[in-house]
C-alpha cells in the first residue's frame, strides 16, 4: 500500500474490474525493479484506466485521451533522470492515440508503457473499441472476418519498440514480471493487459468476474506454444514478443503472418 | 542593429527569456521557427523534436514544462486548430506554455504562404469548458523580441498557456532591429514543501506555486475539475471554485498583464484602433492625417485577452467615430465592440496584406 494514495480509496473501479488487478501488478513491479517511486513521473490518459495515474503515491499527471506518449516524451527528454510510466487504455492508446504509439515506439522513446485492453469503451458506456474482437464474440476466431482487431503489441513490436509484452490479468505473475521487465529495459517498452471489464464487455460475455477472466484467458495462447505448433489457432497471442533489446524474431513473424492471413 | 527575419527575432526572444524545450511539426509560414529553435537549441544542451502532428508538440511541450523547462510550440491555421485540446489542459493543469501562432489566411487550408488575423477570435475562446488563457499580439519587429520574452515571463509568473498571436508577414519579413533592449527575465514559484498537500491552494495572488518531480511531492496534475489536493472533485462547489479562480488569476494581476500603445486619446473625437502588422499601417496613417492637421487619436493593442475594462473605457469613451483596422472580417470590431458606445464604428479590413496606409488615411479624412 505504500505506493497508493490511501485517502483516495476506494477507487470508482467497478467490483472485479481488472484495473485494480493491474495496478497490484505495477506497484509490485516497482518493488521488484527497485525503482525509487520518487524518480519516477507518472503520466495517464482517459477513460477508466487513466485514473490509476491520480491512485499511485507519485508525481503524476492525468492528460487529454490519448495524448499520453506525447506528454512523457517532453517529460523524460526535460528529466532523464526520471522513469516515465504511461498508463492508457486501449481507446486511448490505439484509437484516439494510435498516431502517437506508432511514432513512440518507431523512435524507440524511452517511456514504460502500460495499455490496459479490456476491448471496449468501459467509462463511456460499451462502445467497440479497436480491439473488440467482434468475430471471437460470434463463436468465430480472433482474426476470422469483420473489422480485424488492432494488435498494439504485434504493431509496436514491428515498429522496433525495445520490450513488448502482452498477458491477460489471469497470468498476474508473467504480467508483474513482464512490467519489471519493461521498468528496468531501456527504451520504448509496452506491456499491455488484457483485463476484464464485467459491466460493458461482460454484457458480450459475462458479468461474472472470474468467468470473463477464465473467458479472456481461454482465448489466449502462449506465444511459445503457437510458435511449436506453427498456429495460434484463432487465439490472441500472449507473451513476451520483443525482449533483451532484440528485434522482431523471424518466428514471430512468420506466425503473425500465418495468425493473420 | 542587425538585420534579421521576424522568425529570427522570435527565436532570439524565446532563447533570451529561457525557453529550453521545443516540440513542433512543419507548417507554413512557421517552419522557420522550429529550424531555428533546433539550432539554438542543440547549442545550449536545450530539448528540441519534430512530432509527429501538431497536437503531439503540444502535448510533449506541455511534459516538458511539467519536468521543469520553459517550453514552447509554434504553428499557424491547421495546426493551431489542432492544439486547442492541449491548450485547454495546460489552463486545466496550469502548466506554462507558449505558443506562437504566425498566422496564415482562411479557414482549412485557406492559403498557407499569406499572413491574416483570422485567428483572434479562436485564440481568445477556441477551447471548451469556460475558461481563457493570455493573448498577446506584438506590433512592431522590436516588440516581436520584447513581447516573446514577456509571453514567457507571464507563462511562468501566471502558471498559464500564452499564445504569442503574430502572422506570415511578421515573421517573413526581414528588418533592421536593435535587440539591445533591457529586459528582465523571470522564472516560475515553486511549491515549498509544507504545501504539496494542498498544492492548489493559493495567497492572494490566486496563482498556486509549481510542483517540481523527483522530490516526493508526490503532487497530481488532473484535468478533471479538482480541489486543493488536485484529486478530481466534481462537486458544484470545487467546480466554480476552480473555474471561477482560473478566471480570476489573470484579472487580478491585469496591471502585469496589460500593455497597450496609445497617442492623442484626450484631444481628439476620432480614433483608429488596430493591433499586429495591421498596426504598422495604422501608426503610418494617423501620422499622414496628422501631418494633414487632422486630429486623430491612436490606439495599438498588445494583450489582446484579457482585457483591462477600466483602460479601454478610459480610451474608446465619448468618442465620435471609431475606425478599426485589422486583416479579417470584424474580429477585432467585435473585441472592442462593448466599449465603443454610441461612437460611429468604421470598419477597415484588408485580406491577404496588411492594410495600405493611405486607405486608412483617407477613411480618417473621411474622403471616402
Amino acid at each position: 500500500m505504500r505506493h497508493i494514495r490511501e485517502d483516495r480509496l476506494p477507487t470508482i473501479w467497478c467490483t472485479g474490474c481488472g484495473n485494480g488487478a493491474v495496478m497490484n501488478a505495477f506497484v509490485g513491479a516497482v518493488d521488484d525493479a527497485g525503482l525509487d517511486m520518487k524518480k519516477s513521473a507518472i503520466v495517464s490518459g482517459i477513460g477508466c484506466s487513466g485514473r490509476i495515474g491520480g491512485y499511485l503515491k507519485a508525481d503524476s499527471i492525468h492528460v487529454t485521451h490519448g495524448r499520453a506518449l506525447p506528454v512523457a516524451l517532453g517529460t523524460k527528454l526535460t528529466r532523464p533522470d526520471l522513469t516515465v510510466v504511461a498508463f492508457m487504455g486501449d481507446g486511448d492508446a490505439y484509437s484516439i492515440g494510435g498516431n502517437h504509439l506508432l511514432h513512440a515506439a518507431r523512435r524507440d522513446d524511452d517511456i514504460k508503457t502500460i495499455v490496459i485492453n479490456n476491448m471496449i469503451f468501459g467509462m463511456t458506456g460499451g462502445q467497440q473499441s479497436p480491439t473488440t474482437p467482434v468475430s471471437m464474440l460470434d463463436g468465430d476466431s480472433y482474426l476470422s472476418a469483420g473489422p480485424k482487431p488492432l494488435d498494439g503489441p504485434m504493431l509496436c513490436a514491428v515498429m522496433g519498440a525495445s520490450y513488448v509484452a502482452r498477458w491477460s490479468t489471469a497470468d498476474f505473475t508473467e504480467l508483474r514480471s513482464s512490467m519489471k521487465t519493461a521498468l528496468t529495459t531501456r527504451g520504448f517498452c509496452l506491456v499491455e493487459a488484457l483485463s476484464q471489464c464485467p459491466i460493458q464487455f461482460g454484457k458480450l460475455v459475462t458479468r461474472e468476474p472470474l468467468g470473463l477472466m477464465k473467458w479472456i484467458k481461454d482465448r489466449t495462447i502462449r506465444v511459445e506454444e503457437a510458435e511449436k505448433k506453427g498456429t495460434a489457432e484463432g487465439k490472441m497471442l500472449v507473451g513476451e514478443f520483443i525482449k533483451d533489446g532484440k528485434g522482431l524474431r523471424p518466428e514471430l513473424v512468420e506466425l503473425i503472418g500465418r495468425w493473420s492471413g | 542593429m542587425e538585420f534579421l527575419s521576424g522568425s529570427e527575432v522570435i527565436v532570439r526572444g524565446a532563447m533570451t527569456a529561457g525557453c529550453r524545450a521545443f516540440f513542433g511539426y512543419p507548417i507554413t509560414p512557421a517552419s522557420e521557427i522550429m529550424a531555428l529553435m533546433s539550432e539554438e537549441l542543440s547549442k545550449v544542451g536545450g530539448v528540441f523534436r519534430q512530432m509527429e502532428d501538431e497536437i503531439a508538440a503540444s502535448a510533449a511541450a506541455i511534459g516538458a514544462s511539467w519536468a521543469g523547462a520553459k517550453a514552447m510550440t509554434a504553428t499557424s491555421g491547421p495546426g493551431a486548430s489542432l492544439i486547442q485540446e492541449n491548450l485547454g489542459m495546460a489552463t486545466m493543469l496550469e502548466i506554462p506554455l507558449v505558443v506562437v501562432n504566425a498566422q496564415r489566411m482562411g479557414p482549412s487550408t485557406g492559403v498557407p504562404t499569406v499572413g491574416s488575423q483570422q485567428d483572434l477570435m479562436q485564440a481568445i475562446w477556441g477551447r471548451h469548458g469556460d475558461q481563457s488563457l493570455l493573448v498577446l499580439c506584438p506590433s512592431s519587429f522590436g516588440e516581436l523580441f520584447t513581447m516573446t520574452i514577456k509571453a514567457f515571463n507571464l507563462a511562468e509568473i501566471m502558471r498559464t498557456p500564452v499564445i504569442l498571436l503574430t502572422d506570415g508577414h511578421m515573421v517573413n519579413l526581414r528588418s533592421s532591429v536593435s535587440l539591445d533592449q533591457a529586459h528582465e527575465v523571470v522564472d516560475r514559484k515553486m511549491l515549498d514543501a509544507k504545501d504539496a498537500e494542498a498544492p492548489f491552494r493559493t495567497d492572494e495572488s490566486l496563482v498556486p506555486g509549481f510542483p517540481p518531480l523527483g522530490k516526493g511531492f508526490n503532487v497530481l496534475l488532473d484535468t478533471l475539475v479538482h480541489d486543493e489536493r488536485g484529486y478530481p472533485s466534481p462537486s458544484s462547489g470545487e467546480t466554480k471554485r476552480l473555474l471561477v479562480r482560473l478566471k480570476r488569476k489573470l484579472e487580478k494581476n491585469i496591471d502585469k498583464i496589460w500593455t497597450h500603445e496609445e497617442s492623442g486619446v484626450s484631444s481628439s473625437e476620432q480614433i483608429v484602433v488596430s493591433y499586429g502588422s495591421s498596426a504598422i499601417s495604422a501608426r503610418r496613417a494617423v501620422e499622414m492625417a496628422r501631418s494633414r492637421g487632422k486630429n486623430v487619436a491612436l490606439l495599438v493593442m498588445k494583450t489582446m485577452w484579457p482585457l483591462n475594462g477600466d483602460e479601454m473605457r478610459r480610451i474608446l469613451r465619448g468618442k465620435k467615430r471609431t475606425i478599426v483596422v485589422e486583416q479579417a472580417l470584424g474580429q477585432l470590431t467585435w473585441l472592442v465592440g462593448p466599449f465603443t458606445g454610441d461612437s460611429e464604428v468604421v470598419s477597415v479590413t484588408s485580406l491577404g496584406r496588411p492594410p495600405r496606409p493611405n486607405k486608412i488615411e483617407r477613411v480618417i479624412l473621411n474622403e471616402d
